[in-house]
């Protein structure tokens, strides 16, 4: 079944606040060998001009794909979950995550389409703190390949 | 450092190893068993236990940051994921190799730049990007 196209632009209600850690920062550093003491060091941190250590780049996943899913449970969405694949990711930073940072997700469908059989579906995170300032925006565009 | 369109990033050799993904698994919350089960993996098609995408896409970017010395200063970063890494379940593992170069110069002293990561050959990101904002 084609995905339905009036989803394009749908958005959902702000997730629940995620607290970034310090330890989560470390522990991420060292699962993806960012051996960068700003990660791990408050003072080299500092030293770098942050208020407290900085996640690697690709840690803004950890909060973004969970609140993704929000897309994928929508009853509108028919999309299969057990056939979809991580097809495209997109991040634009505006400032590193860092820990302290209280973040809310907030996510939009930003492009379905299908092609081949094949649902292609784009879901724009955009990551803010509590108070409105934007962190990130992170984009992941899922693919549930057409099957029997 | 002096950063024109065409200007090679020195190429990065990563290795990638079961414990890597087991340990990335952990840490991202990702816990899709294609990255650990063998059975798993051949019951879908695929050759055997794979890298996450999005361990792949921080391999890249490290070899980004180490060029640029900062981790702050990538500020975009865009892959589409094409090949699977498969990990063999050996001390060695699967070696994932980075190169770079600045395809264009943006305003703001950004630059873009076009990455080719590859493993045991083949190109596994279809096309992968990063915008720096240069010192």
């Amino acid at each position: 079944m084609a995905l339905d196209q009036t989803l394009v632009g749908r958005s959902y209600p702000p997730s629940a606040v995620y607290e970034v850690g310090r330890a989560k920062i470390a522990e991420f550093a060292t699962a993806v060998g960012a051996g960068d003491p700003v990660h791990r060091d408050v003072d080299a941190a500092r030293a770098a001009g942050h208020p407290d250590v900085i996640a690697p780049p690709t840690f803004a996943i950890v909060v973004s794909l969970g609140a993704a899913m929000v897309v994928l449970e929508d009853p509108d969405v028919a999309i299969d979950y057990t056939r979809v694949v991580h097809g495209e990711q997109r991040f634009a930073h505006h400032r590193p995550i860092r820990a302290g940072d209280r973040l809310v997700a907030t996510t939009t469908i930003d492009a379905a389409r299908t092609v081949a059989g094949n649902d292609m579906l784009t879901a724009r995170v955009d990551l803010a703190t509590e108070d409105g300032e934007p962190v990130c925006s992170a984009t992941s565009m899922l693919v549930a390949r057409g099957g029997s | 450092m002096t950063v024109e369109v065409g200007t090679e990033l020195p190429e990065q050799v990563f290795r990638v190893t079961r414990a890597d993904l087991v340990r990335y698994a952990g840490a991202s919350g990702d816990l899709n068993p294609i990255h650990w089960s063998d059975r798993t993996a051949t019951s879908v098609g695929l050759p055997g236990v794979i890298a996450h995408g999005m361990l792949t896409m921080a391999v890249a970017g490290r070899a980004v940051t180490a060029w640029t010395g900062d981790p702050a200063a990538l500020v975009e970063q865009h892959v589409r994921f094409g090949r699977p890494v498969v990990v063999p379940d050996d001390d060695q593992g699967a070696e994932i190799t980075v190169r770079g170069k600045v395809g264009a110069l943006l305003d703001d002293g950004r630059a873009r730049v076009d990455l080719t990561v590859t493993s045991d050959g083949d190109k596994v990101l279809s096309l992968a990007r990063a915008v720096v904002a240069l010192a």
